[in-house]
């Protein structure tokens, strides 16, 4: 039962991942297409946990931690330079 | 732990999963189909932090099953993904403002300075070519 939940969780979420990329490409403004980014970085760190899951190994949620949080340093980032134009002022 | 409850662990482990699929798969549905900004940033803030929230509940069951002690890694990712996501919609929704994008005929409580894009509508069309002589 495990095996089949993880497969489809997995597949899911590897849909999800095609539909962001689909919303990246035809984006018409750019706060849609960082938003979609931020939505691949969520979806990749929970295929991670997923791989750990079917590897059975604790060894990917470092991995996971750092996309998390490099993912929200990044889009504050780009949604700072997109209000002031400036990121450090 | 007794053997009777690993297949009940199972159990509320693929639920968890197939639940933590079923919500990020129906965010970013919301966030290709929906039609403008606004309408947009509801998918991917709310509903796929819940799929990754289910999905690291599932991680944090099955690793606590296996291992036999608990795992703080997935508590963590959970929590700075919890806190961290409403951050994210709000600078986004600000950066959407400042760059005044056009707001659907839908959408409800745009404020003043926003444009509204008209929408082809058949109700006004055939009003408009009814009042032709």
């Amino acid at each position: 039962m495990l095996d089949i939940a993880l497969w489809i969780s997995i597949a899911l979420f590897a849909a999800s991942l095609v539909l962001n990329v689909f919303r990246l490409a035809i984006g018409p403004d750019l706060p849609d297409r960082i938003l979609a980014v931020d939505t691949m970085y969520v979806n990749s760190i929970a295929l991670i946990v997923l791989f750990g899951i079917q590897l059975n190994s604790k060894s990917y949620f470092e991995a996971a931690l750092l996309i998390a949080m490099l993912g929200f340093v990044s889009t504050v980032a780009v949604c700072k330079y997109l209000l002031r134009g400036d990121i450090i002022e | 732990m007794p053997t009777w409850f690993y297949p009940v662990l199972e159990g509320v482990i693929a639920f968890f999963l197939v639940a933590g699929g079923l919500f990020a798969f129906i965010g970013s549905l919301g966030l290709t189909h929906l039609k403008d900004f606004y309408m947009r940033l509801h998918g991917p803030s709310k509903t796929t932090t819940l799929g990754v929230g289910c999905v690291l509940m599932a991680s944090m069951i099955y690793f606590r099953a296996t291992t036999g002690h608990f795992s703080f890694q997935e508590m963590l990712v959970s929590i700075f993904l919890f806190i961290t996501a409403p951050v994210t919609a709000h600078l986004l929704s600000k950066a959407a403002l400042h760059q005044k994008l056009v707001a659907d005929s839908r959408t409800r409580n745009v404020p003043e300075r926003l444009e509204v894009a008209e929408e082809p509508d058949e109700v006004n069309a055939e009003s408009s070519e009814s009042r032709l002589p």
